[in-house]
């Protein structure tokens, strides 16, 4: 279960101070599907960011079952994301050079897994989001959509208990944007993740449990 | 294996193994690792090239002073004193001399003595030398040239002619003139008991026997084979040095094919005292020392019982070869050393430049591997990984074409031409000239082919240059990876 309070975070941009995020206080439990929608600005991507542990707040404090994220410091940061969360990107963020498994084996590589069982779940992942037939592939040799799936596998393989997803079908065309948000609805359904997604699309949003809308660094609920 | 908590240090292995990570980025790894082969390859052949310069220079000091010699001990000749006799060589011929037919008188006067410009000193000097510390062996010899002169010239009995008679007959020429030659070889007088130390040390016998201690008084004589060649001698033959008649029993080459022996001649010291009025006299002293880090002791030591002579470490012999020999030594020293350093210097900056822009380039990659949950360690290790194996292929590059380098060195042996100046010296072989007025330290041109010896330090140094350069840029390109911030790496890019 997340528990935000009181949650401001200010940067410092171009001799500027700009608050992303105002004073923000929120719960979500565990096992929801929460669609997070706003302007470009509004400090969705920040949000995402303290939720996912990738950044402390200015002021206030994120929690997230026991640990209270705000004040970890980043190696207990970077444990966490290994160990609890995973991520999904609008623009997948694979590594070019490596194949598919590779990709899906960078999961496991921070948690003391050995090569042969990591071999094996980074096969069973990518068999779970139908790319068994595309181990060896490199990504520049997949579609957007496959793209998005190795991702999705990557984020799974370690069996997280959020999954946070940035935009998760922004790249994408309308049926692969269906197949995706199919996918992981399936995936959140039986692994009974916590599931965040950020989104502009108000098809994806309507697939959510709980619709938050964010502007201005300040959020609220969307009816 | 990757992942494994128990064996860290291993998970360089770069997502598993740097070579799907590298062979993603053929171009870059390319250049870092060609950049590394071509200084890796110049610093091993510089290496040995100026290891086969030093060779070299130790083949021409061994063949003069001996192997195994640390230390000279020879004595600077004084100016002449007023009143004595500072000219050149005289042969004196009375009247009476010489044998007369046919118009022609034949004269010929050999003398044996010691080298124009060296002085003799006490034999008595060896014992003290012997008695300083740390000298564990200590050898005298007597340097000496042998010189005979012969000539003929038309009989001095007859008068000038009278106006009106025949032109005088006779002579060698038979018009009254006169014909001379000067044929000259150096000989040195050592201990024959004694040949472990000295120039005899550093000859390989190729005819006969050596000299032994059974030989001491005995007029028997060891040729430089080079010298017996020349002078058309051989073992059985005899060769007179001083009027009397010496047996030769063996011939010697120089231990390096390379550089002439010390002098053409070798018999024992007592005979060569004797035969030139040098009884009791030696001109040089060769010095070994217990070890090397006492040769500065004994040289202080020698200098302070024997304040006349001149002590010269092999050090300081070394700085008196010359020649091509000495200009290679010092390119292959200075420039050699410089430009390898310089190459070096640019391949390792060429990796660190590449591995840093490389990672800059990898903002996201590395953005996203933090964000899933890699630490910095993780990532400077994988880095580092990846330099590693560049600067590794590189190494194994550069010793391939070091190896190729140095095997055209030595296809193409260049001759380098070397002379050490030194008084135990030889002479050039005998004939027409030869042995009057020499400059006082003469220079025996001595032609060396240049070898460039592999050796395995060479090898390991490279080795060692490779992963301290793929290091190098490892740790400096991840310590940039690691300074990445997770959020700002993943918003740079939104």
């Amino acid at each position: 279960m997340y528990e935000l309070t009181n949650v401001t975070k200010k940067y410092q941009q171009g001799g500027r101070t700009v608050t992303a995020l105002d004073g923000v206080s929120l719960t979500i439990p565990d096992g929801q599907l929460v669609a997070i929608q706003g302007p470009t600005g509004g400090g969705k991507s920040t949000l995402l960011q303290m939720l996912g542990a990738l950044d402390r707040p200015t002021d206030g404090t994120v929690e997230l079952g026991l640990a209270n994220l705000s004040r970890l410091g980043d190696r207990k940061l970077g444990d966490i994301r290994a160990k609890e969360i995973g991520f999904v990107f609008q623009g997948f963020n694979l590594i070019p050079t490596l194949s598919a498994q590779e990709n899906v084996e960078t999961a496991l590589a921070p948690l003391g897994v050995t090569a042969s069982e990591r071999r094996e779940r980074a096969a069973a992942a990518l068999a779970s989001v139908g790319l068994g037939d595309r181990l060896t592939h490199l990504p520049a040799e997949l579609s957007g959509g496959q793209q998005q799936r190795v991702a999705i596998a990557r984020a799974l393989v370690k069996n997280p208990t959020v999954l946070l997803a940035d935009e998760p079908t922004g790249n994408l065309d309308e049926d692969t944007r269906d197949e995706i948000m199919d996918l992981l609805e399936g995936l959140w359904r039986a692994q009974g993740l916590t599931l965040v997604v950020v989104t502009h699309d108000t098809a994806v949003a309507a697939r959510a449990q709980r619709r938050l809308q964010i502007r201005d660094g300040v959020v609220r609920e969307v009816a | 294996m990757v992942g494994t908590s128990s064996a860290p240090e291993l998970e360089i292995h770069v997502y598993d193994l740097p070579a799907p990570e590298l062979a993603g980025r053929r171009k870059q790894t390319a250049i870092v690792a060609i950049g590394m082969a071509l200084a890796i390859a110049l610093v091993i052949i510089v290496n040995s090239v100026s290891s086969g310069v030093r060779l070299a220079q130790a083949n021409v000091l061994a063949s003069v002073y001996g192997v195994g010699t640390d230390i000279t001990v020879n004595q600077t000749p004084a100016a002449p004193g007023e009143g004595e006799d500072a000219g050149p060589q005289r042969f004196d011929f009375d009247a009476a001399d010489g044998t007369t037919a046919d118009g022609t008188t034949s004269v010929s006067r050999t003398r044996l003595e010691a080298n124009r410009g060296t002085s003799t000193f006490a034999a008595t000097d060896l014992a003290t030398v012997g008695e300083v510390d740390n000298v564990t062996a200590a050898a005298a010899t007597l340097s000496l040239t042998n010189t005979t002169f012969d000539g003929a010239l038309p009989d001095r009995t007859i008068g000038p002619p009278a106006a009106g008679e025949a032109p005088p007959e006779g002579g060698p020429d038979g018009a009254g003139g006169s014909s001379f030659n000067v044929d000259s070889f150096t000989v040195l007088g050592l201990d024959p008991a004694d040949t472990a130390v000295g120039p005899l040390s550093a000859m390989t016998l190729t005819d006969g026997r050596t000299l032994g201690s059974a030989d001491a008084g005995a007029n028997v004589v060891v040729l430089d084979a080079a010298y017996a060649t020349t002078a058309t001698l051989a073992v059985g033959e005899t060769l007179a040095i001083a009027g009397t008649d010496f047996a030769i029993v063996g011939l010697v080459t120089s231990a390096s094919a390379d550089a002439a022996t010390a002098a053409n001649a070798y018999i024992p010291i007592d005979v060569a005292q004797a035969l030139s009025g040098l009884a009791g006299q030696v001109s040089d002293i060769y010095v070994q020392a217990a070890s090397s880090t006492d040769i500065a002791q004994v040289q202080a030591d020698i200098e302070a019982a024997l304040p006349d002579t001149t002590v010269k470490t092999q050090a300081e012999l070394a700085s008196s070869v010359s020649g091509s020999l000495a200009t290679a030594s010092d390119l292959a020293s200075n420039l050699g050393l410089w430009l390898s350093l310089i190459v070096l210097g640019a391949a390792f900056l060429i990796a660190i430049l590449f591995t840093i822009s490389g990672v800059t380039r990898r903002t996201r990659e590395f953005g996203t591997l933090k964000a899933i949950g890699w630490s910095n360690g993780r990532i400077v290790r994988q880095v580092a990984g990846e330099s590693l194996v560049q600067g590794l292929l590189g190494g194994a590059a550069g010793i391939a074409i070091g190896l190729v380098g140095i095997l055209l060195v030595n296809l193409v042996a260049p001759t380098l031409s070397a002379g050490a100046t030194a008084s135990a010296q030889a002479a050039s072989p005998g004939g027409p000239g030869a042995g009057f007025g020499q400059a006082a330290q003469v220079q025996a041109p001595v032609d060396i082919a240049l070898t460039a010896p592999v050796t395995v330090s060479v090898i390991l140094l490279a080795a060692g240059l490779a992963v301290l350069g793929g290091l190098l840029a490892g740790a400096i390109g991840g310590w940039r990876a690691s300074r990445l911030r997770p959020a700002e790496a993943l918003r740079s890019l939104a």
